[in-house]
């Protein structure tokens, strides 16, 4: 392992330590307002400034990195598991392989940003912030699972027309330990892979989301809320320091894309 | 030699960047302003958006206009004007000589053809709901035509502000009797006029009216992007400035932000008091409690949103209208002082309690309601935190869930699905333009939408005061009567009003003759005065 990979571990364990710990630790609640210091610069009393109406920055960024950081891998799970459920369907014989292929197809093809306005703009009004923030990360789990799908229907496809699996078949040997014994070590580490793309993917889209208003709701933080500030370039100018989510962010993508890029056994 | 053939260029190319792409002592004849969209009209009569009525406003000659600096009738086109006693007749008596851009005679006829076209059905045009009340037209000569309606007809001379005279064929549109004409277009890029040769206008020098030689209206639908022109030279105004890029603004360029004091619009909330909207009746019982929500109006600091949000450039609000509305306004309406203690009174009367885990109405159940408002918007995303956290002291629990602006109308005014709102609400200059609003039976009535009948003694109070409204010809005896729909509004707060954001405005610093206003067109209301020094 080289020492790049190395370092964005170690990074990687610090920001999961800072999301899971963090917030013991915050000075202040994400979502107490300090009105007599509306975007403070960072000081001795608020150590990243505060945001516009007074709330402190650190202590938000806390809470948004515990959020962004465990749901968005929660969520990647979520699509893993349903493509791996859908994926041998689609790898069968009969009517149900093209079937399921079309519908991978249409899934794959839907303009999901749209739907996802949609959905969140039908969700009923006094869902509390918690729920919310779940049903997100749950939407973008349920609606992601194509694309691992599709990866995991060509594996198991080269699989059955492998030597082995023909060989364990003329064996005798049961399905189910076929599937459990020789398939799942070989599509472990491809679900891995395509967990590693998920997680920043996830991430991205919770910050596009809060970009359009429309991911973790008030007065709750998330990268993708924090990130919304940067739509008004003023803001920006005027307190740089709400550049720091997107630094965490850029930071974390290049780890988790350094580590995406390794060998498998190397991580494994 | 190369290099510093390079060096030369490079600085040559900054040079241009730096000054707007001028060269240095060119005296400037051209306004350069921008629009947030294409207009979706060049038809003067047909103008349905800000884009378009702003090119409308810039090319096209009126009757009258209001003085937006002073709010006092001016002449235009005609050179005088007689309303009758009761308001149901005007007379306009033209200036002679006049013409459109193209040389064509502009006389009564034209006015006649013009005030036709704008009532005709088949036109549609929004003129017609203005003028309503199919009025007698007679020219009685070249230079002379009544209009006599039936009945009084409020704010009748100051309607002639917005109508403009229109030549006589579709073919002749871009002919104009305004300062200016429509010359050339390039969607997504520009709207080009030209100066009109025949505009009647001399200054008291004997100038031929407009100074400027064109105006160039880019179309430009990034308020930023607008801004960052304006600071390096490529606009010469920013009609509307947010407050966070005032100071950078007035900071680059001293004396160029301006600032015009509270502007026509309020940011405000209501409730959703529509039977027709899915709520549990326990909940609709509070939104329909003046008690509960005159309680949540004392419980907002609206000087803390002022403050906070604006950076003080917004002032808390008295009632729906604006201090910057002279006329309009009940100067004896104050902003209601931030009191929690009042607040929580007032709920107790209603059998409200504090309990542990929040407040709960008199049957138990725990206050709680959405507040929804529009993504995207910087101020309203701040302001409802801040909303949030001060109804959280007396125990209500408010779930601020931010919507995309269709989803958002589509609950105000199809489906009902919300509780709460907060918005911005377009204030006219004249109460006559939003009695949609307060009519129990208005398309408008925010808070409780097209009411067959009042729902409350108050309404059906305010239902009589607006019938004074539009059937009074005298502006003091509507002015009476507005003043108590405005108490009414105060007291009962269909609407709670917060803050009016101050109109915020850069100017570039050569440009004189600007009277800025807050009243719509803003800055260049006067535009055939403007010049550059």
């Amino acid at each position: 392992m080289t020492w790049v990979r190395r370092a964005a571990i170690v990074i990687l364990v610090l920001v999961a330590l800072a999301a899971l710990f963090g917030p013991a630790f915050a000075p202040y609640s994400y979502s107490e307002q300090f009105r007599d210091a509306p975007s403070a610069l960072p000081g001795g009393r608020f150590l990243l400034g505060t945001d516009q109406i007074g709330r402190d920055y650190f202590s938000r960024l806390l809470y948004a990195t515990r959020i962004s950081i465990v749901l968005a891998p929660a969520a990647a799970v979520v699509s893993i598991v349903l493509a791996l459920l859908i994926a041998p369907l689609g790898a069968g014989r009969g009517l149900l392989r093209p079937a399921v292929s079309v519908f991978t197809t249409i899934c794959l093809a839907l303009p999901w940003i749209f739907l996802f306005i949609i959905l969140r703009a039908e969700l009923p009004l006094n869902t509390s912030p918690g729920l919310s923030v779940l049903a997100t990360f749950a939407l973008m789990g349920v609606a992601g699972w194509a694309w691992p799908a599709r990866v995991f229907a060509a594996e198991i496809g080269r699989m059955e027309n492998s030597g082995w699996l023909l060989h364990a078949r003329a064996c005798g040997i049961p399905a189910k330990r076929i599937a459990m014994a020789h398939a799942w070590p070989h599509l472990r580490s491809v679900a891995l892979a395509q967990f590693r793309v998920l997680v920043p993917a996830y991430i991205l889209a919770e910050a596009s989301l809060g970009l359009l208003g429309l991911g973790v709701p008030e007065p709750l933080p998330s990268w993708g809320n924090l990130l919304g500030d940067l739509r008004h370039p003023d803001l920006v100018r005027a307190n740089p320091w709400i550049l720091t989510p997107l630094v965490l962010l850029i930071v974390v993508m290049i780890c988790l894309e350094t580590l995406g890029s390794a060998p498998m056994g190397e991580i494994e | 030699m190369m290099r510093r053939s390079l060096v030369a260029a490079v600085a040559l190319v900054c040079a241009a960047c730096g000054s707007g792409g001028r060269k240095s002592g060119e005296v400037r004849n051209q306004l350069r302003i921008s629009i947030a969209g294409d207009p979706k009209s060049f038809d003067p009569l047909q103008v349905i958006d800000d884009s378009s009525d702003t090119v409308r406003y810039l090319t096209s000659g009126v009757l009258v206009r209001v003085n937006r600096a002073t709010d006092a009738l001016e002449p235009e086109l005609a050179e005088s004007w007689k309303m009758s006693d009761d308001g149901r007749t005007i007379s306009f008596h033209l200036r002679p000589g006049l013409k459109f851009s193209d040389n064509t005679p502009l006389n009564a006829n034209d006015v006649e053809r013009t005030l036709r076209r704008a009532l005709d059905p088949k036109e549609a045009s929004p003129y017609r709901d203005k003028f309503a009340g199919d009025p007698a037209i007679t020219v009685s000569s070249q230079l002379d035509i009544t209009i006599a309606y039936a009945g009084p007809k409020p704010g009748l001379d100051r309607l002639f502000d917005t109508l403009p005279i229109v030549p006589a064929t579709m073919a002749k549109l871009r002919a104009s009797a305004g300062p200016f004409y429509y010359s050339d277009y390039r969607p997504g890029e520009y709207v080009m006029l030209a100066r009109n040769p025949n505009y009647w206008k001399h200054d008291s020098s004997g100038k031929q009216l407009p100074y400027l030689d064109s105006v160039r209206v880019a179309i430009q639908g990034n308020h930023d992007v607008e801004v960052e022109k304006f600071l390096r030279g490529e606009q010469d105004i920013v009609a509307k400035l947010e407050p966070a890029a005032f100071d950078r603004v007035e900071k680059a360029k001293p004396g160029s932000a301006k600032s015009l004091g509270p502007s026509l619009n309020s940011e405000s909330m209501w409730f959703n008091e529509s039977p027709r909207g899915p709520l549990p009746e326990w909940k609709r019982k509070w939104f329909q409690s003046a008690a509960f929500r005159h309680a949540v109006s004392l419980a907002i600091n609206r000087e803390d949103i002022a403050r906070v949000v604006y950076g003080g450039r917004a002032h808390a609000s008295a009632g729906p209208v604006s201090p910057a509305n002279k006329f309009w306004f009940n100067a004896s309406l104050k902003p209601l002082p931030y009191d929690q203690r009042a607040a929580m009174k007032a709920l107790t009367s209603e059998g409200f309690t504090q309990q542990t885990g929040g407040l709960r109405d008199a049957a138990g159940h725990p206050v709680e309601f959405s507040l929804i408002t529009n993504g995207g918007n910087a101020s309203r995303e701040h302001m409802a935190p801040l909303i949030q956290s001060d109804l959280a002291k007396l125990g209500m629990k408010v779930n601020v869930v931010t919507l995309d602006f269709n989803s958002l109308l589509d609950r105000l005014t199809k489906s009902f699905n919300y509780e709460a709102v907060l918005l911005s609400l377009n204030i006219e200059a004249d109460p006559i333009e939003v009695m949609n609003l307060w009519l129990s039976s208005g398309d408008h009535h925010a808070w409780y939408l097209s009411e067959k009948t009042p729902a409350t003694p108050w309404e059906a109070r305010i239902d009589e005061l607006e019938k004074i409204q539009a059937t009074s010809g005298s502006r003091d005896v509507r002015k009476k009567a507005f003043d108590e729909v405005q108490k009414i509004a105060v007291e009962q707060e269909p609407i709670i009003y917060l803050v009016n954001p101050d109109a915020l405005c850069a100017i570039a610093p050569d440009l004189k003759g600007t009277q800025p206003s807050v009243a719509p067109p803003s800055v260049w209301w006067n535009v055939e005065w403007l010049r550059f020094e």
